[in-house]
C-alpha cells in the first residue's frame, strides 16, 4: 500500500510537468511522466520543420522562467545556456527608421526626449507593479472565505505588497491594473512606433486588443518574470530537455509516445491512468499538465465532476488567437535599415496603436487580421545548430488568427501564410526569393500538435477573472482538483502561461501537502 | 476543442398553442371545470398558472380531504421528462440519493444540491420505464438541469404544460377510482405507478401525494383533462368528493410534515445571502444522502459538513394553545432566540397548533422544550403570547391507511 501511495503519474511532459516531476522525485516520490508526443516539452520544443531547419515550434522567446525553479533545480549547471540574452526589441518601420527599445532606453525613430524620459518612468512603475505579481507567482494561491491561517496570511501579504507601494504608486496601480493599455500608452508617450510596440506586451497571446480592458494586467503579468528576453541555445526544446534530464537525475521516469486516454477512478478518487494502447498504470496521485478542459472533460469525464464545477470549467475562456509562422531561408534576410546584429533582436511589427487595434477587430468576428501584428525572431543568427551553414530560420508569432475562423482553416491557412509573408516582404523585400520552406500553425494546428484545447498558449486567457485563486476556476486553483488524488500543474493553473515552471513547482508543493476528503468508500 | 454542446439535449417548449401572453397567466386544462366550482372567484398563481386558494372554504376542503376525498389540480407543478442512455447516471449525479433503487414503475422522493451541498429543491422521480424518468418539483430548474447534462447522453424536456395532473387524496380516494373503472387500483402500493386505458387514451396513476394520507395522483394528456375531471366527480359523488385549493393543502402538508421550497428552505440557486440556504442534513433529509455514490452534486461539501457538524435542524413543533405560530421566532426557555417557524397551521386532526421550524444546532432534539413568540390579532387589536412548544419526532398525522394495501373499501 505504501508503495502505491508513493506512486505519482504526471500526464504530459511539458515544462511544468517536468518541473513538477523533479520536485516530487526530489521529495522521494516514484514519479512517471507520460508524454504523448515523441519528445518532451509540450509547447516548449525545438523541432525540425524542413530538412535541416529546426525551430522553437511553440514558445520562441524565454523571459519568464522562474528564477527560484532555475536555482532550486540548478538548471544552469545542468547545461541550460542561452544564445541571446537581454534582447533589444526593435519596432520596425516600413521606411527603415526603426525604434530600438533596450530596457528603458530608446534609440532611433526620431524619438523625442520627452518620450525618453517618459520611458524611464513607465519602466519604473510597470516593473514595480509587476513585482507584486512576481511575488504571487511562487505561491499557492490563497483561498477566499476560509478560516485557514495560511490563506489569510497569503491574502494579507498581497494586500501589504500593494500598500507598501506608497500612496501615489498604490493609487496608480489600483487605477490601471484593470484597464486597457491603449489609454496608458496614450497618457505617457508620443511616438506611434513606441506605443505600438509596447502595446504588444499587453496583447500577445491573448484575445485582447490594446483597447480591451485587462490588457494592462496582461502586460504586468508578462513583465512579472522581471528579466529580459532570451533565446535558449538549441531553441526552446533545450529548456525542456534540461528539465527532463534533471527530473531523471532525481529519479523520475519519463516515457514519451505514451498517450494517456483516460484517468481511472476507484470510487471517489483517482486510481491511475489508461494509455491509448490499453496499458493501465496505477497511482494514488495523478498530476495533469494538460489544460483544464482536456483534463476534466476528455481524460476524466464531466460526469465524474459535480455539475457547478463542470460548468465553470466549460466556461473557461481559452480560444487561441495566435498563429505561428516558421520560415526556412537560404540566406540572411535583408530587413530595411537593420544590420545583421540588429536582425537578431526581437523584431516587432506593430507600427502604431490603431494598427494593432484594427488587427484585433477582425478576430472578434471570426476573421484573421488582414494586416496582422508580428513578433519575429531569427534564432539561427546566433545558434548554428538550428539551420545548415549560411541558412536561417525565422520564427514569428502572428496575431490575430482566431481558433474559430468563420471560413474554416482548411483553405484559409494558405491564404494567411501568404499574407504574412507579404507583410514581412514590406520590411524585407527580398524574403520571398529566399524561401526554402514555410509552415504556419493556426490555433487549430496548435491544438492538435500540442494537445491544448482551443490552441490557447496559456491554457486559458490570462485575465483578472482567471488569475490567482480564480485560475483555472475556484475549487481547483490550489492545484488540487475536486477529485481526490487529481492535481493540475499546467499553465491553466496559477500563475499561468509563458515558459515559467512556477505552476509545476507550486503544484508539487500542493501534492506533497495534500489530504483527501474522506468518503465512505474511499 | 473540449467544449460539450448541450443545445441538442433539450427539446424546446412549443408555446404557439398557449395564449398565456393574453391573460398573463396560464389556464389549467381543468379551468373550464374549476371556474364554475370556484365560488370565491379568487385565483392565486402557482408557477404562472391560475390556481384557486380555495373553492368554497379551506376548512371544509381540509375535512373533505381527511374524511372523504378531494381533487387538487397539480398541473402547474414543474415536470421534466428525462430520457436517454445516461438518464440513470445523470439523475444519480444530480440528486443525493441512489436512484438505481427506484425501479421502473416506482416513484422516489429526492432532493438535489448545488456543489456547496445546499438544497436547490426537493421533488419526486417517476421511473416511467427503462431509461425514462419524470422529475417533479416546486421550482423551475431547466438551467441547472441543462448544466447537469454536460458529459451525459440524455434528452431533457419540460413537460409541465403537456401533462394534466390531479391529486385525488383522502380515505375514499381508492374507492372512487375503483368506481371510475380502474381495475386493480386497490393493489397499488405506496409509490407504485400504473397505466390504465381510459377514454381511448392512457391514464397514468401513481400512489403518491402531498397530504400524508391515502391518495393518488392522476396524469393524463391535456386533451382528456376535462373528461377525467367529469368522470372523477361522477364516480366520487357518493364518496364525498370535493375540489380543493392551496390553503387546505398547506394545512394537510404541514400536518404530514412535508417541507416545501421557498417556505421551509430557500432554493440554493435563488438565494443571494450567504447562510440563508440549507443542506439536506439541516432539513431532516439526511436519509436521502447516499455517500456510497462516488460522485453527486454537493457530495464533497456534505462530507465536510458531516465532519464539521451542521448549522441548523428543521424540526416539528407541537405548540400549546390554538394560535398558529406563523412566521414566529423560537426561543429557548432562557429566552435565547434560536430559530424561526417556517410553516405553521392549526391541525384539526391533531387538535393542536403545529409547526415546522428551523433551529440553530444543536437545538431541536426531540423532547426539547421551547417558546414560540406568536403575534395574533383580534378585531385589529394585536396580542402576543410566548407559547410553550415541544420538539416532536413523529409527524402530526400519519394514518395506517396511507400505506395499507389494499386500502379499506367505502
Amino acid at each position: 500500500m505504501t508503495e502505491i501511495n508513493n506512486q505519482i503519474v504526471i500526464i504530459g511532459g511539458g515544462h511544468n510537468g517536468l518541473v513538477c516531476a523533479s520536485y516530487l522525485a526530489k521529495a522521494g516520490k516514484q514519479v512517471t511522466v507520460l508524454e504523448a508526443a515523441g519528445q518532451v516539452g509540450g509547447a516548449a520544443i525545438t523541432r525540425e520543420f524542413a530538412p535541416g531547419f529546426k525551430v522553437s515550434a511553440g514558445a520562441h522567446l524565454l523571459f519568464m522562467l522562474d528564477k527560484t525553479v532555475c536555482k532550486e533545480l540548478s538548471l544552469e549547471s545542468a547545461g541550460l545556456s542561452f544564445s541571446q540574452q537581454n534582447m533589444t526589441s526593435t519596432a520596425l518601420a516600413e521606411d527603415g527608421n526603426h525604434l530600438m527599445i533596450a530596457g528603458d532606453s530608446l534609440q532611433g525613430a526620431n524619438i523625442s526626449s520627452a518620450d525618453q524620459a517618459a520611458m524611464k518612468e513607465y519602466r519604473r512603475f510597470m516593473n514595480r507593479f509587476a513585482g507584486i505579481i512576481n511575488r504571487l507567482n511562487n505561491r499557492i494561491p490563497p483561498r477566499v472565505g476560509t478560516k485557514n491561517r495560511s490563506d489569510w496570511i497569503g491574502l494579507a501579504k498581497t494586500a501589504l505588497d500593494v500598500r507598501m507601494l506608497g500612496r501615489d504608486d498604490m493609487r496608480e496601480f489600483l487605477r490601471i491594473a484593470g484597464i486597457n493599455i491603449y489609454d496608458i500608452l496614450q497618457e505617457n508617450f508620443e511616438n506611434p512606433l513606441l506605443k505600438g510596440a509596447l502595446s504588444l506586451d499587453g496583447v500577445l497571446g491573448t484575445n485582447l486588443g490594446p483597447r480591451s480592458n485587462n490588457s494592462v494586467f496582461c502586460a504586468l503579468h508578462r513583465l512579472s518574470g522581471l528579466q529580459g528576453m532570451a533565446v535558449p541555445r538549441g531553441g526552446m526544446g533545450a529548456v525542456s530537455n534540461t528539465l527532463a534530464m534533471v527530473a531523471k537525475q532525481h529519479g523520475a521516469t519519463i516515457r514519451t509516445s505514451a498517450t494517456v486516454s483516460r484517468i481511472l477512478m476507484d470510487g471517489d478518487r483517482v486510481s491511475g491512468v489508461e494509455l491509448q494502447d490499453g496499458e493501465q498504470i496505477t497511482a494514488r496521485t495523478v498530476v495533469s499538465n494538460a489544460d483544464p478542459k482536456k483534463t476534466f472533460f476528455d481524460l476524466l469525464g464531466a460526469r465524474n465532476l459535480e455539475a457547478g464545477f463542470a460548468r465553470r470549467i466549460q466556461n473557461i475562456r481559452m480560444r487561441g488567437n495566435v498563429a505561428k509562422l516558421h520560415l526556412a531561408l537560404d540566406g540572411v534576410p535583408d530587413f530595411n535599415g537593420l544590420n545583421q546584429n540588429q536582425l537578431a533582436d526581437r523584431l516587432l511589427i506593430a507600427p502604431d496603436l490603431d494598427y494593432v487595434e484594427r488587427a484585433f477587430n477582425h478576430s472578434k468576428y471570426g476573421e484573421y487580421s488582414v494586416k496582422p501584428v508580428a513578433e519575429i525572431s531569427i534564432p539561427s543568427l546566433h545558434d548554428d545548430s538550428l539551420a545548415p551553414p549560411g541558412k536561417h530560420v525565422l520564427s514569428a508569432v502572428v496575431q490575430y488568427a482566431p481558433y474559430q475562423l468563420k471560413a474554416g482553416w482548411s483553405e484559409e491557412k494558405a491564404v494567411l501564410t501568404d499574407k504574412v509573408i507579404d507583410l514581412l516582404a514590406a520590411y524585407a523585400p527580398g524574403i520571398r526569393s529566399q524561401l526554402v520552406h514555410k509552415e504556419l500553425l493556426t490555433p487549430v494546428d496548435i491544438e492538435n500538435e500540442f494537445r491544448i484545447s482551443g490552441g490557447h498558449w496559456h491554457h486559458g486567457e490570462l485575465a483578472i477573472d482567471q488569475f490567482l485563486m480564480l485560475r483555472p476556476v475556484p475549487h481547483s486553483a490550489q492545484y488540487a482538483s475536486p477529485v481526490n488524488g487529481l492535481f493540475l500543474c499546467g499553465a491553466g493553473s496559477h500563475p499561468g502561461g509563458g515558459v515559467m515552471g512556477s505552476a509545476g513547482r507550486n503544484a508539487a508543493h500542493a501534492v506533497l501537502g495534500a489530504k483527501d476528503i474522506e468518503g465512505e468508500n474511499s | 476543442m473540449s467544449q460539450i454542446n448541450q443545445d441538442d439535449k433539450v427539446k424546446p417548449i412549443d408555446f404557439s398553442t398557449k395564449a398565456h401572453y393574453l391573460t398573463k397567466a396560464f389556464r389549467s386544462p381543468f379551468y373550464s371545470r374549476q371556474e364554475p366550482l370556484n365560488h370565491l372567484k379568487e385565483w392565486g398563481r402557482w408557477a404562472d398558472y391560475l390556481s384557486p386558494h380555495a373553492y368554497t372554504c379551506s376548512g371544509i376542503e381540509y375535512f373533505a380531504a381527511r374524511n372523504a376525498c378531494t381533487v387538487f389540480d397539480l398541473t402547474p407543478m414543474t415536470k421534466y421528462h428525462i430520457s436517454g442512455k445516461d438518464a440513470l447516471p445523470f439523475l444519480n449525479r444530480l440528486v443525493t440519493r441512489d436512484v438505481s433503487k427506484i425501479k421502473p414503475g416506482r416513484v422516489g422522493y429526492c432532493c438535489w444540491c448545488d456543489d456547496a451541498g445546499q438544497v436547490i429543491d426537493d421533488g419526486t422521480i417517476f421511473h416511467l420505464s427503462e431509461n425514462t424518468y419524470r422529475l417533479c418539483s416546486q421550482e423551475r430548474h431547466m438551467d441547472w438541469l441543462m448544466t447537469n447534462t454536460l458529459g451525459f447522453d440524455v434528452l431533457l424536456s419540460e413537460e409541465t404544460h403537456n401533462v394534466a395532473a390531479l391529486a385525488l387524496q383522502g380515505p375514499t380516494s381508492c374507492a372512487t377510482l375503483k368506481r371510475m373503472g380502474l381495475d386493480g387500483i386497490e393493489n397499488m402500493k405506496l409509490f407504485d405507478i400504473r397505466h390504465f386505458n381510459f377514454e381511448d387514451t392512457q391514464l397514468m396513476v401513481s400512489r403518491t401525494g402531498f397530504t400524508g394520507d391515502l391518495g393518488y395522483e392522476l396524469w393524463i394528456d391535456p386533451e382528456h383533462a376535462e373528461v377525467l375531471w367529469d368522470r372523477l366527480f361522477e364516480a366520487g359523488n357518493l364518496h364525498g368528493i370535493k375540489p380543493m385549493g392551496d390553503e387546505a393543502l398547506q394545512m394537510l402538508r404541514v400536518e404530514a410534515g412535508f417541507i416545501q421550497a421557498a417556505h421551509d428552505f430557500m432554493p440554493a440557486n435563488a438565494t443571494i445571502r450567504t447562510g440563508h440556504t440549507r443542506s439536506p442534513f439541516e432539513l431532516g433529509l439526511g436519509w436521502l444522502v447516499d455517500f456510497k455514490k462516488p460522485v453527486f452534486n454537493g457530495r464533497r461539501a456534505l462530507l465536510e459538513e458531516k465532519k464539521r457538524g451542521h448549522r441548523y435542524n428543521l424540526v416539528k413543533l407541537d405548540i400549546d394553545g390554538n394560535k398558529p405560530g406563523c412566521d414566529s421566532y423560537v426561543f429557548t426557555k432562557n429566552k435565547k432566540r434560536v430559530g424561526t417557524v417556517t410553516s405553521a397551521t392549526w391541525s384539526p386532526s391533531a387538535k393542536a397548533s403545529v409547526a415546522l421550524a428551523s433551529l440553530e444546532a444543536p437545538h431541536g432534539k426531540p423532547g426539547e422544550e421551547l417558546l414560540v413568540e406568536i403575534y395574533y390579532q383580534k378585531e385589529l387589536k394585536w396580542s402576543r403570547v410566548m407559547a410553550k412548544a415541544r420538539v416532536v419526532k413523529e409527524v402530526f398525522f400519519d394514518p395506517p391507511r396511507k400505506r395499507q394495501t389494499p386500502p379499506a373499501d367505502f
